[in-house]
């Protein structure tokens, strides 16, 4: 593989190999630019069949070369809801390997639906939020949606569905196959009225460009794929970028800063390697892929003379808007065995609430899927009903009866823009490397709040319908952290508004470009991965053109 | 045993009861083989050299786990070996938990001689009492890190050293399979699904 000097000034330094940036490092490097990936995790040990074992402690666990997550004692984050409360330890965590976390995620792979992009207007303004209509259509990212699910390998089945986002081509491989929980789903859904339908899954159901299909063998989300089915930026875009030899991936580059010049242009980036030696990679021009979280933090850190209040931040608003997704839900038993650890997460949804309806009196929508029995520790250590003994015989035999009889309705719900909830630096807590640590501000609209607790009655409305002999569902809640998070530097016309253009380049800064799920100006509901690697697409598509047009210098 | 602790299992246990019945039937093999695998195992119990735990303070935490998931009509802790494992945990992943078990066994004999002044140590007690000891410091953090232990322990990959022949995964009837083919469970196999 292709290994590039610091000194050598590149055309791009990617940061970050996730869903944005291993499309970015793929898609330049193909057409014949020099890039340099830095990547904060390592390559990640997994995708060798002949080592398959279900090993959820290790993967909890996991260090070194098995790593896929961030590990919160070295880069720590703190929560608070509002800005007058003392933050405290936070839990957002997101994959850190290379791919990062398409590595591990569940794969849902829904497209925004076209109004997502004018909500504002169509809804009109939800008094005291951001919500925002996009600089760009759906019509204008639809052929990159079509190009990413077959890039990427997305299975699923194209729908004649007024809830479901209009294909122009069909999915390259089908939908997985339905579970027991989905059946359930199914049975509950059609007494109430509602439609089940086969969810988009970046999980491969037929042999697809050299990769094998899913086996269904159930350590799925939060692991790494053993046979590669799982359509991440590892297995899908890093090895077609190596391939061309003008693209190097460098593991364990925990970046600090990217560099400007008396002009204002990028002129590289400072970070730390493996050994913790500070090294400055020169480039031509600066991709920041490093995720809704950590992109903002790093254009904060990236102050200087010129850039006071960080990089690209004029508007002030970087870092604002975050957006980390609604949840709820409810679970509930049922007579006979599901064997629901067979199998993918889930494949099963129902998208008939995705809209917002104004009869319901709030603004917001979301998705429901149906899941099963999760992974035998997290099962046994907090799956059980609440109230349920903890230890003793009757734990034993609770955890004994539950196991195979349980699922869940699990809900993606809207999270309203609003410029109060935030990534920004910590002023007391430091990460490994000394780096002021990530703080989020957040809490949910009153409107969020009213979806999420729509969800959740509409969940155990379905389970009932379904037949369940028991339901329950805890109270809904703010979400602390999440591998959801977007919105933090969203894409506008208007630069005191926005931190991107409508390509991705900052408004302030002609040589960056910014994509990742910051740019994102809603959420969706809550599934955000399809729309990042669309935009990434369509993001490099334009930066070919413009770095061959000499539209992108450092001059 | 306390009156509250025995009204809370004994509510707890009745609320479970109309599941299990459906769920032994679906699982009546699966038991069966995990319970042969303990009893012809004569090395249920710490069998492998301890690299952390001294034997007196090995049956103290075996003796707390045996509690946390007992052995009553199918194995428990005990039978899974889950000992190994913690010690493997604390010599390995979670070598800076050492210092928790050493400080909490203290604390588990400064509770076992309140409650029972001339007991020598808390494993030499009847299974009565050991649970009024436990009830008295299950809001403490050693016992939710020997629960947390015990519990991974019992359902973890027996590469770590417990779940000794898969004993934890057959009694939730999990299958460490490598491929599976539809239909997987009793509702998706139903007719009306099956075009």
């Amino acid at each position: 593989m292709i290994q590039f000097t610091p000194s050598t000034e590149v055309d791009f330094v990617i940061i970050g190999s996730g869903a944005a940036g291993g499309i970015m490092a793929k898609q330049l490097s193909t057409a014949g630019f020099k890039v340099v990936v830095l990547e904060q995790g390592g390559w990640g040990k997994y995708g060798h069949e002949q080592d398959y074992t279900k090993d959820e402690y290790l993967n909890d666990n996991a260090t070194g070369d098995d790593q896929l997550m961030t590990d919160p004692a070295k880069q720590p984050n703190t929560f608070r809801r509002n800005a007058n409360e003392k933050a405290v330890p936070g839990v957002h965590s997101y994959g850190c390997v290379v791919g990062g976390g398409t590595v591990t995620y569940g794969g849902s792979s829904w497209r925004h639906l076209p109004w997502e992009f004018n909500e504002a207007t169509t809804v009109g303004a939800v008094p005291g939020t951001g919500l925002a209509d996009w600089p760009i259509t759906y019509e204008e990212l639809e052929p990159y949606y079509t190009q990413a699910e077959w890039e990427m390998g997305i299975s699923g089945q194209k729908l004649n569905n007024p809830n479901v986002a209009p294909m122009t081509k069909d999915y390259p491989v089908p939908p997985v196959p339905m579970k027991a929980s989905g059946a359930l789903m199914r049975m509950g859904a059609s007494k109430l009225g509602l439609e089940v339908i086969p969810g988009p899954l970046a999980i491969i159901t037929k042999p697809y460009q050299g990769r094998s299909a899913c086996v269904n063998c159930s350590s799925c989300s939060g692991f790494g794929c053993h046979v590669k089915a799982r359509s991440s930026s590892a297995v899908a875009m890093i090895p077609l970028a190596e391939k061309t030899g003008n693209c190097e991936i460098r593991v364990r580059s925990y970046v600090r800063e990217i560099s400007v010049d008396n002009n204002g242009r990028c002129t590289g980036v400072v970070y730390f390697d493996k050994d913790r030696k500070e090294i400055f990679q020169k480039a031509k021009a600066v991709i920041l892929s490093a995720n809704g979280s950590e992109t903002p933090r790093l254009l904060l850190l990236s102050k200087s003379a010129r850039f006071p209040d960080g990089l690209a931040n004029s508007s002030g608003v970087v870092g604002k808007y975050l957006m980390l997704g609604g949840g709820a839900g409810a679970s509930g038993l049922f007579e006979h065995p599901l064997n629901d650890y067979k199998g993918v997460v889930t494949g099963a949804a129902i998208v008939d609430f995705v809209k917002t309806d104004p009869k319901r009196g709030f603004y917001g929508g979301g998705r429901m899927t149906a899941r099963g029995f999760d992974t035998p520790i997290n099962y046994a250590l907090r799956g059980l009903q609440p109230g349920s003994p903890r230890w003793g015989s009757a734990y034993k035999k609770a955890l004994m009866a539950e196991a195979n009889h349980k699922m869940t309705v699990s809900c993606f719900v809207t999270q309203l823009p609003l410029e109060t909830n935030r990534v920004d630096l910590d002023p007391d807590v430091k990460d490994a490397w000394g780096l002021p640590a990530m703080r989020i501000t957040s809490t949910s609209h009153p409107d969020d709040f009213k979806a999420m607790e729509f969800f959740r009655q509409k969940s155990l409305e379905i389970l009932q319908a379904a037949g369940a002999t028991k339901v329950w569902a805890g109270p809904v809640n703010d979400s602390r952290g999440s591998a959801h998070n977007r919105g933090t530097c969203r894409m506008g016309n208007d630069p005191k508004a926005s931190v991107v253009n409508k390509f991705h380049r900052a408004h302030d800064v002609p040589n960056l470009f910014i994509i990742d799920g910051s740019n994102l100006v809603t959420g969706g509901r809550n599934h955000p991965t399809m729309t990042i690697q669309a935009l990434a697409f369509r993001a490099a598509d334009n930066i070919i053109k413009a770095a061959k047009t000499g539209q992108i210098t450092r001059l | 045993m306390s009156t509250g602790s025995r009204s809370r299992r004994e509510f707890l246990l009745n609320s479970a009861a109309g599941l299990s019945a459906a769920w032994v039937t679906a699982n009546y093999a699966g038991i069966l083989e995990a319970a042969a695998y303990a009893q012809q195992s004569p090395a249920a119990g710490p069998s492998a050299a301890l690299a952390f735990f001294r034997p007196e303070q090995a049956a103290e935490v075996e003796a707390m786990a045996a509690q946390i998931i007992p052995t009553d009509d199918t194995p428990g802790a005990r039978e899974a070996r889950v000992i190994n494992f913690i010690d493997r945990a604390l010599t390995t992943f979670e070598k800076d938990r050492q210092n928790d078990y050493t400080q909490g066994l203290r604390e588990l004999e400064t509770q076992t001689k309140q409650l029972f002044p001339s007991a020598t140590k808390f494993s030499a007690l009847t299974s009565p009492q050991q649970i009024q000891v436990l009830t008295a410091m299950e809001k403490s953090k050693f016992f939710e890190l020997v629960r947390t232990h015990t519990i991974t322990g019992f359902f973890a990959s027996p590469a770590h050293g417990g779940n000794y022949n898969k004993i934890g995964w057959k009694l939730v009837s999990y299958d460490d399979s490598m491929k599976f083919q539809p239909p997987f469970g009793y509702y998706d196999a139903l007719p009306q699904f099956r075009q």
